[in-house]
C-alpha cells in the first residue's frame, strides 16, 4: 500500500508523460471493448439470422446426404420408421426446443408461359416456424397471418418469382421427378415470396410437407432432413454430440450408421465469417498488448534513467534492492491499472451510447437491415483490464530490475 | 569504544591499464560520539573512505568495521540492511525526494526501510523535525525550501532512525558560508542531543574548525592520525 502510494506520487511527477501514456493505453482498452462489443453483437446477429431463419441450430440427415446435398438426392432419405425413432428421441431431449422434418427436392416451376427449376422444402408450417422462427419475417406478401403457408400453397424464392412475374395469389404448376424417375405435376397457389439468404438453402422455396409427399408420390413419407433448434444456442455442440452418440448405434441393414448430425457451424459458410471476426478480435487484442508493452516499457525506462541519483539515494539510505524493484513495478502496475479502469469505463460508456442510438447493419444480398445491440460481459471487460495490468507489470520488470541493480556509489555520482 | 576502524585498508581503482590507489594502507579509528572531519585536497580519497565506512563500496585490501561489525564483504542486500539499521546519510546535493513533503521525506527511512507502524513513526519524525527547527515547514515540498532548509531536512532524515553513525560527504559545499556554518552547528547540536557519531568531509577551513577530530588525507594516505583541527583552521 505504501509502495503504491509512493508509486502514484512518482507517476504524477511527470504529469504530461503519464497522462499521454495512460491515454494511449486507455484508448487501446476502449478500442478493444468497443470492438468486442460490436463484433460480438454482429456475430450474434448473423448467427441468429442464419440459424433462426433457415438452418436452425443443427440438422440430422441420413448418412451421406449432406455430401450430395446440392443434388437434393431422393434416394438418401430417412425412411418413416427411422424418422419416427429420431422424432421420439428429439421430443424427449429437454435441451431441444423444436424440430422440423423437411422434404427437400427439385422441381420444375411453370406459370403456363415459362418454366424454370426451383428447389423446394416440404415442411410442416407450424414445426418449421418453431425451428426457424425468423422464416416468417423473410416472406413478403404473405397471404396468411397465422401460418407461413397452408396445404395447396407454395412460397417461392423472391428472385425467381420476380423473374417469372409471379405474385401472391397466382397459380403455378410444379412438376417433379420422383425416386423412380416418373413424373408428377400439381397446381399450387403462391402464398408469398421468400427473401434470399446466402448459404445453402438460402434460395429455396417452401410448401406443405404433405403436398411434397403427394407430389413425389411417396407411399410413406420419407424425410430429407430434420432441422433442430436447441433452447440455448451455446449448447449446440453439446446437444449435437449427445445426439451423435445416441444415434451412432443405429445401423442400417448393411451395418452402416444410419444418421449424420451437423451443426450450423459445419453447414454454413458464415461460420468462417464468425471465425474471422474472432481472429480480428484476437488481432486487436494483440495490438493492445503491444501498445501497453511498448509504452509502459518506454515510460518506465525513462523513469529509471531520469531518477538514477534518486535511486542511488534510496539505496544508500538502506532501501533493499527488492524494495526498489517493487517501487518501480508498482509504478507500472498503477499506470496500467488506472489506464485500464478509465478505458473500461469509457468503453462501456461508448457501448451504452451506441446501444441507445442503435447501430444498423445491412447484411446479405437482400439488404436486410438489423440493429445491433453491442454489449460486453463483465468478464470480457475484466479480462481486458487484467491483461493490460499484467502486461504493464511485465513491461516494468526489466526497468525495475535495472533500478534495483544500480550500484549506489555510481548512481549517486550520476549527473 | 570505536565505532569505525580501518585496518590497513587499501582501495585501488583499476582504470584499464592504470591502477589508481584511492586509499593506501590506511589505519585509523573513530571513537563513538566523535564529531569527525575528513579533510584534504581534491582527489585525496575522502569520498572513497566515506564510501567504505558507509558500506557502499568494498576495500581492495584490509578490514573495515562499523558499529562492531566487519563490513568489508557484505553483499548488496545485507549492505542495504546494515545501512538501514546503523547509518544515516547527508549528501552534498541534499537528495530529498521531490515528490514527498518534508514530513514524508523524513518519514521515508522509518516507513520504507524500517517498516515501522505509524504510531511509532509519527513521534520520531516530529521529534527530529523539531530538533532541526523544521517542524513548521513539515508540509512543504523540497522545491519550496532554501538550500540550508533542505540540508536541515536531510539531517533530520539521517537522524530519524537514531543511527549509530551519520556520514556526510561535503554537506556544506553547496551552501553559502553562513548557512554552511549553521548546518554544521546543527549537526553538532544533534550529536549532543542524540549522541550520534558524525563523520563529514570538507574542503572549507571554517567548517573544519568545528570538528573535534580531524583526519587529514593526501594521495590516499593519512597524514595525521586523528588530531584536533589543524592550525590553519583555528586561525
Ligand atoms: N570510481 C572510480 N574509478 C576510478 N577512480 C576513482 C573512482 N573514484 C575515485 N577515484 C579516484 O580515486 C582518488 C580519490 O578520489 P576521492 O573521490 O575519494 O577523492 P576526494 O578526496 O573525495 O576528492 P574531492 O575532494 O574532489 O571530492 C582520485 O584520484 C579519484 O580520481
Ligand atoms: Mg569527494
Amino acid at each position: 500500500m505504501k509502495i503504491l502510494r509512493l508509486a502514484f506520487k512518482n507517476l504524477l511527477r511527470y504529469k504530461r508523460r503519464t497522462l499521454l501514456t495512460g491515454l494511449l493505453i486507455g484508448v487501446g482498452v476502449v478500442a478493444v471493448i468497443v470492438f468486442v462489443g460490436l463484433s460480438d453483437a454482429f456475430k450474434g446477429a448473423i448467427t441468429g439470422q442464419i440459424t433462426d431463419s433457415m438452418l436452425s441450430h443443427l440438422q440430422v440427415h441420413r448418412k451421406g446426404y449432406t455430401a450430395s446435398i446440392d443434388n437434393l438426392p431422393l434416394d438418401r432419405m430417412l425412411p418413416a420408421k427411422a424418422y419416427a425413432k429420431l422424432a421420439d428421441m428429439l421430443a424427449g431431449d429437454p435441451a431441444v426446443e423444436a424440430f422440423s422434418p423437411r422434404i427437400k427436392f427439385g422441381a420444375m416451376l411453370s406459370n403456363y408461359a415459362q418454366t424454370t427449376n426451383v428447389r423446394l422444402n416440404g415442411v410442416d408450417p407450424a414445426r418449421e416456424q418453431a425451428a426457424a422462427p425468423l422464416l416468417a419475417s423473410r416472406i413478403k406478401d404473405r397471404t396468411r397471418d397465422d401460418a407461413i403457408l397452408a396445404p395447396g400453397e407454395v412460397v417461392l424464392p423472391e428472385i425467381l418469382a420476380k423473374g417469372m412475374d409471379l405474385k401472391a395469389g397466382d397459380t403455378v404448376v410444379l412438376v417433379a421427378n420422383n425416386k423412380d424417375g416418373s413424373v408428377n405435376g400439381m397446381t399450387f397457389v403462391v402464398a408469398g415470396m421468400v427473401e434470399s439468404l446466402m448459404g445453402p438453402g438460402g434460395r429455396d422455396g417452401y410448401m406443405h410437407i404433405d403436398d411434397a409427399a403427394a407430389l413425389l408420390r411417396m407411399a410413406e413419407t420419407e424425410i430429407s432432413e430434420v432441422a433442430v433448434r436447441v433452447k440455448h444456442s451455446e449448447d449446440v455442440d453439446a446437444v449435437a454430440g449427445r445426439l451423435q452418440e445416441t444415434l451412432a448405434p443405429m445401423k442400417n441393414q448393411a451395418g452402416q450408421p444410419m444418421f449424420e448430425v451437423h451443426t450450423w457451424k459445419q453447414l454454413s459458410p458464415f461460420f468462417n465469417v464468425v471465425r474471422m471476426i474472432d481472429l480480428m478480435t484476437l488481432g486487436v487484442q494483440t495490438i493492445l498488448i503491444a501498445v501497453v508493452l511498448i509504452s509502459v516499457l518506454n515510460v518506465m525506462m525513462m523513469s529509471v534513467y531520469e531518477r538514477v541519483r534518486e535511486i542511488g539515494t534510496l539505496a544508500a539510505m538502506g532501501t533493499t534492492p527488492g524494495r526498489i524493484m517493487g517501487l518501480f513495478v508498482a509504478e507500472g502496475f498503477s499506470l496500467g491499472l488506472v489506464s485500464a479502469l478509465s478505458g473500461a469505463i469509457v468503453g462501456i460508456g461508448i457501448l451504452w451510447v451506441l446501444n441507445l442510438s442503435g447501430v444498423e447493419v445491412a447484411f446479405g444480398g437482400a439488404g436486410q437491415v438489423f440493429t445491433l445491440e453491442p454489449a460486453v460481459s463483465l468478464g470480457q471487460v475484466a479480462s481486458a483490464a487484467l491483461i493490460v495490468v499484467g502486461i504493464s507489470v511485465l513491461a516494468s520488470l526489466q526497468p525495475a530490475a535495472k533500478a534495483a541493480r544500480l550500484v549506489p556509489v555510481d548512481a549517486l555520482r550520476h549527473i | 569504544m570505536d565505532i569505525v576502524t580501518f585496518d590497513n585498508v587499501s582501495k585501488i581503482y583499476q582504470m584499464g591499464q592504470v591502477a589508481v590507489a584511492a586509499l593506501q594502507e590506511v589505519t585509523f579509528a573513530i571513537p563513538k560520539g566523535a564529531f569527525t572531519a575528513l579533510i584534504g585536497p581534491s582527489g585525496s580519497g575522502k569520498t572513497t573512505a566515506l564510501n567504505l565506512i558507509g558500506c557502499l563500496d568494498s576495500p581492495t585490501r584490509g578490514e573495515v568495521t562499523v558499529a562492531g561489525q566487519a563490513v568489508s564483504r557484505l553483499d548488496r542486500r545485507s549492505g542495504a540492511e546494515f545501512r538501514g539499521r546503523h547509518l544515516g546519510f547527508v549528501f552534498q546535493d541534499f537528495n530529498l525526494l521531490p515528490v514527498l513533503t518534508v514530513y514524508e521525506n523524513v518519514e521515508y527511512p522509518l516507513l520504507m526501510i524500517r517498516d515501522q507502524p505509524k504510531a511509532q513513526r509519527r513521534p520520531a519524525v516530529e521529534r527530529v523535525l523539531a530538533a532541526v527547527g523544521m517542524a513548521d515547514q513539515a508540509q512543504k515540498y523540497p522545491a519550496q525550501l532554501s538550500g540550508g532548509q533542505k540540508q536541515r531536512v536531510a539531517v533530520a532524515r539521517a537522524l530519524v532512525g537514531t543511527p549509530d553513525l551519520v556520514l556526510a560527504d561535503e554537506p556544506t559545499a553547496n551552501l553559502d558560508s553562513h548557512t554552511a556554518f549553521l548546518v554544521i552547528e546543527l549537526m553538532k547540536q544533534m550529536r549532543d542531543a542524540f549522541g550520534t557519531t558524525f563523520v563529514f568531509s570538507t574542503h572549507d577551513p571554517r567548517i573544519m574548525e568545528h570538528a573535534e577530530l580531524t583526519f587529514r588525507m593526501e594521495d590516499g594516505r593519512l597524514t595525521n592520525n586523528g588530531a584536533a583541527p589543524p592550525e590553519e583552521a583555528i586561525r
